[in-house]
C-alpha cells in the first residue's frame, strides 16, 4: 500500500519501525506483565516529536498529517498495544479537541506542552451510567463567580493516573439533554479534583485506566473548551478520531501477530516438516493476511479522509469495527497456530489476543459502531 | 564565520540483508535495502553533538549516484544545516584513492573546521577518511571514542587494542569515528516534514574540473584481482583431559607446527 504514502511518510515510517523495534519492542512483555506504565518510552517519544504528529509547527507540533500518525499508532501497536493507546489517547483525544475549539491562550498554556510531549493528556466522557448511553452525563458543571464546580465521577479513562490535562464532559444545563454538556480543560492539581483507583485489566494492562473524582472541583472559567453546550458535539467529534487511532492500533496488533505467525511456522517442526509447509496452515495466513490488508485499506482510507477534512463518523466507525474484529480473529488465530506454546508467555501472541478485545470495545462497543454507520445510511 | 563541520557519508546496502552469490563471490545488491551507513551516523552524531554545544553548521557530502539522495534527506531529518551530492558518471567505479581525491577538493571548495567520517560497511577499508587528510594536509586522528573542541585544537581520545591515547590536534582537522563514540540520534518527526523541501547541492566535474582519465576506475590505481567467499572453517579437534593435559597437548601441537619455538 505504499504507493498511497508520500515521501514524508515513508521516511516517518521508517524512523517508527526503528523506534518501535529498537524501544517499544524490548518493553513489551513487562509493560504487560508488571503493568508498568512506560514512562522512558513516551518521553523518548517526545524526544523525537512524536506526541504532536499531526499538528502544525507554529503550535508546537511535528508539521505532519493524520495518516502518518496513524502509521505511527499501527508501528507502535506491532510491539506494544499498552504504548500504543497511551500515544493514540494522548493525541486523538486531549491535543485534537483543543487545537480544533481551544481559545489562543489554552492553546499557548496547554496545547504546546501537550505537542511537545512535556505533558500527557487524557479524555474524560464514560461514567458508570454513561457509557454507549454517552449523553446520560451525570458530572454537573455549575458557573459560580470566575469558575465552573464540577461533581461527579468518570470510569475507565486511560491514561487517567498519568495525564497532566484532561478534557472532561460535564452537564452544564441538564434541561437541555445532550445540548447541555460542556467540555473542559481540567489540570491535574486542580483542587477538588483525585485520581481513582486504576483498574486491574485482561489486556493493555500497562496503559493506566483510571476513575477521576470531581469534589466541588474548581475549574478557572477560561478552562471551557468551545461555548456552554457544545460538549457532546466536541466529544462525538474527537472520537471520530480516536476511532482511527484505535483502527491503527487494532491494525498494528494484527500485523504484530501475523509477522509471529510467519516466522514460527517455519521454524516449527511436526511430521518432519515445518508447519508452515501444511496447507491447513497456509489457508489460516492467507486469510489472516487477506482479512488484515483490507482492515489496513479501510484505516488509511479514514486518515486520509481526515487529512482531506471529508471524514464521515461512518468512515471512522468502519475503520474500528472492521480492523478491531480482524485484530481478534487473527490474534486468537495466532494462539491457534501456535497450539499449547501460544497459550503460554513464552510467546507474545497470547498477549496479543488479550490486547486485541479491547479494541472491540473502547471508543464506542462495536455495536456501536454498527449504529453510528447505519444512521450515516439510513436518514 | 560560524564552526563548519563536514560530515562525509556513504549510501550501502544494507549488509545486514545482503547475501553473498557463491559462485561469483560478489554481494547480491538486487532488491536489498540501501541505508545510511550506520558509523557514518556516528560521525553525523558526533557532528550533531558539536553543533548543540558550541553551535556548528554541519553539512554532509556523500558521493555516489543520484539516488544516494536518500541519505541526504535523513540527514536533513536528523539536524544537518545542508546536503551535498557529488555525483557525476565519469566518478564511477572509483577506489579509495579517486575517491578521496574527489572527496578532498570538494571539501576544500566548500570549507570546513572538522571532518568526521568512518569505514563504509560495504568495501570496509577505512582508508577514504585519512587519504582525505593526506590530499588537504590536515591532521587526521583515527577510531576516536571521545571528542571535544578547546578553542583552536580538537582534543581526541581514541582507541588502540588494549589502551587509549589522547590526541590533540590543531584545526582544521579530520577525526574518524567508531561506532562507540554515541549512540546517533533518531531522525526528528519534525523535521522529516519539510527535509524534502530543502535544497541539495549538485557537485559534478563541471565544477571540480579533474581530467576523466584521474577519476573513476580509469583513474584508480586499485586492481580488484579476484573476489571471493572464505570457505567455513575446518572442524577443530576435541580433546578430553585435564587442564594440565590439554595444555601439554596445546603446546606439543603448536611445537610441531613449528608456531612457537622449540625451547
Amino acid at each position: 500500500m505504499d504507493y498511497l504514502l508520500t515521501r514524508e511518510q515513508l521516511l516517518a515510517r521508517e524512523l517508527f519501525r526503528e523506534f518501535a523495534e529498537k524501544e517499544v519492542k524490548p518493553l513489551a512483555q513487562k509493560v504487560d506483565e508488571e503493568e508498568y506504565f512506560p514512562t522512558e518510552t513516551v518521553k523518548k517519544m517526545a524526544e523525537i516529536g512524536m506526541m504532536g504528529i499531526p499538528f502544525p509547527k507554529e503550535v508546537g507540533g511535528a508539521g505532519g498529517d493524520y495518516l502518518t500518525y496513524i502509521i505511527a499508532v499501527e508501528e507502535i501497536a506491532k510491539y506494544c498495544a499498552t504504548t500504543a493507546i497511551i500515544f493514540s489517547a494522548h493525541t486523538s483525544l486531549c491535543c485534537y479537541p483543543i487545537y480544533t475549539w481551544g481559545t489562543e491562550h489554552q492553546k499557548e498554556k496547554y496545547l504546546k506542552p501537550l505537542l511537545r510531549g512535556e505533558r500527557l493528556g487524557a479524555f474524560a466522557l464514560t461514567e458508570p451510567n454513561a457509557g454507549s448511553d454517552a449523553g446520560n452525563q451525570q458530572t454537573t458543571a455549575k458557573l459560580v463567580g470566575d469558575y465552573y464546580i464540577l461533581n461527579g465521577s468518570k470510569i475507565f479513562i486511560t491514561n487517567g493516573g498519568k495525564a497532566d490535562a484532561f478534557i472532561v464532559f460535564a452537564m452544564t444545563d441538564k434541561s437541555k439533554g445532550t445540548k447541555g454538556i460542556s467540555a473542559f480543560i481540567v489540570e491535574k492539581g486542580f483542587e477538588g479534583f483525585k485520581v481513582g483507583k486504576p483498574e486491574i485489566k485482561l489486556g493493555i494492562r500497562g496503559s493506566s485506566t483510571t476513575e477521576l473524582i470531581f469534589e466541588d472541583c474548581k475549574v478557572p472559567k477560561e478552562n471551557l473548551l468551545g461555548s456552554e453546550g457544545m460538549g457532546f458535539k466536541i466529544a462525538l467529534q474527537t472520537l471520530d478520531g480516536g476511532r482511527i487511532g484505535v483502527g491503527a492500533q487494532a491494525l498494528g496488533i494484527a500485523e504484530g501477530a501475523i509477522a509471529e505467525v510467519l516466522k514460527y511456522v517455519k521454524e516449527r517442526r511436526q511430521f518432519s516438516k515445518p508447519i508452515g509447509s501444511f496447507q491447513g496452515i497456509q489457508w489460516y495466513i492467507a486469510d489472516m493476511i487477506t482479512k488484515t490488508e483490507a482492515a489496513k485499506l479501510l484505516v488509511y482510507n479514514a486518515a486520509l479522509k481526515k487529512d482531506r477534512g471529508v471524514l464521515t463518523s461512518a468512515d471512522a466507525a468502519m475503520a474500528k469495527k472492521f480492523a478491531s474484529d480482524v485484530a481478534m480473529e487473527v490474534t486468537t488465530q495466532a494462539v491457534q497456530i501456535f497450539g499449547g506454546y501460544g497459550y503460554t508467555k513464552d510467546y507474545p501472541v497470547e498477549r496479543m489476543m488479550r490486547d486485541a478485545k479491547i479494541t472491540q470495545i473502547y471508543e464506542g462497543t462495536n455495536e456501536v459502531q454498527k449504529m453510528v454507520i447505519a444512521s450515516h445510511y439510513i436518514k | 564565520m560560524s564552526f563548519r563541520i563536514i560530515v562525509f557519508a556513504k549510501q550501502v546496502p544494507d549488509t545486514t540483508e545482503v547475501k553473498v552469490d557463491q559462485i561469483k563471490g560478489t554481494l547480491i545488491r538486487d532488491g536489498v535495502k540501501s541505508i545510511m551507513n550506520p558509523e557514518d551516523k556516528n560521525a553525523l552524531e558526533t557532528a550533531l553533538q558539536l553543533k548543540d554545544k558550541y553551535g556548528a553548521k554541519v553539512t554532509v557530502i556523500t558521493m555516489g549516484p543520484p539516488s544516494a539522495e536518500a541519505i541526504l534527506r535523513e540527514s536533513y531529518a536528523m539536524g544537518a544545516d545542508e546536503a551535498v551530492l557529488i555525483t557525476d558518471p565519469i566518478y564511477a567505479g572509483a577506489d579509495t584513492w579517486v575517491t578521496s581525491m574527489i572527496l578532498a577538493r570538494a571539501a576544500q571548495m566548500i570549507g570546513f573546521d572538522l571532518i568526521t567520517g568512518r569505514q563504509a560497511i560495504d568495501g570496509d577499508t577505512a582508508q577514504v577518511g585519512i587519504e582525505i587528510a593526506e590530499h588537504l594536509k590536515i591532521p587526521v586522528i583515527a577510531y576516536a571514542v571521545d571528542l571535544k573542541i578547546e578553542g583552536e585544537k580538537v582534543i581526541v581520545t581514541r582507541e588502540l587494542d588494549s589502551t587509549y591515547e589522547v590526541i590533540s590536534a590543531k584545526l582544521p582537522c579530520l577525526v574518524t569515528c567508531t561506532k562507540e563514540l554515541n549512540k546517533p540520534r533518531y531522525m526528528r518527526v519534525g523535521n522529516i516534514f519539510g527535509c524534502f523541501e530543502k535544497p541539495i547541492t549538485i557537485i559534478n566535474n563541471s565544477i571540480l574540473k579533474f581530467d576523466k582519465n584521474e577519476v573513476g576506475l580509469v583513474g584508480s590505481p586499485t586492481k580488484v584481482r579476484r573476489t571471493f567467499t572464505k570457505g567455513p572453517k575446518e572442524q577443530g579437534t576435541i580433546f578430553n583431559g585435564s587442564a594440565d593435559e590439554a595444555a601439554e597437548m596445546i603446546l606439543s601441537k603448536l611445537k610441531a607446527e613449528k608456531l612457537i619455538s622449540q625451547q
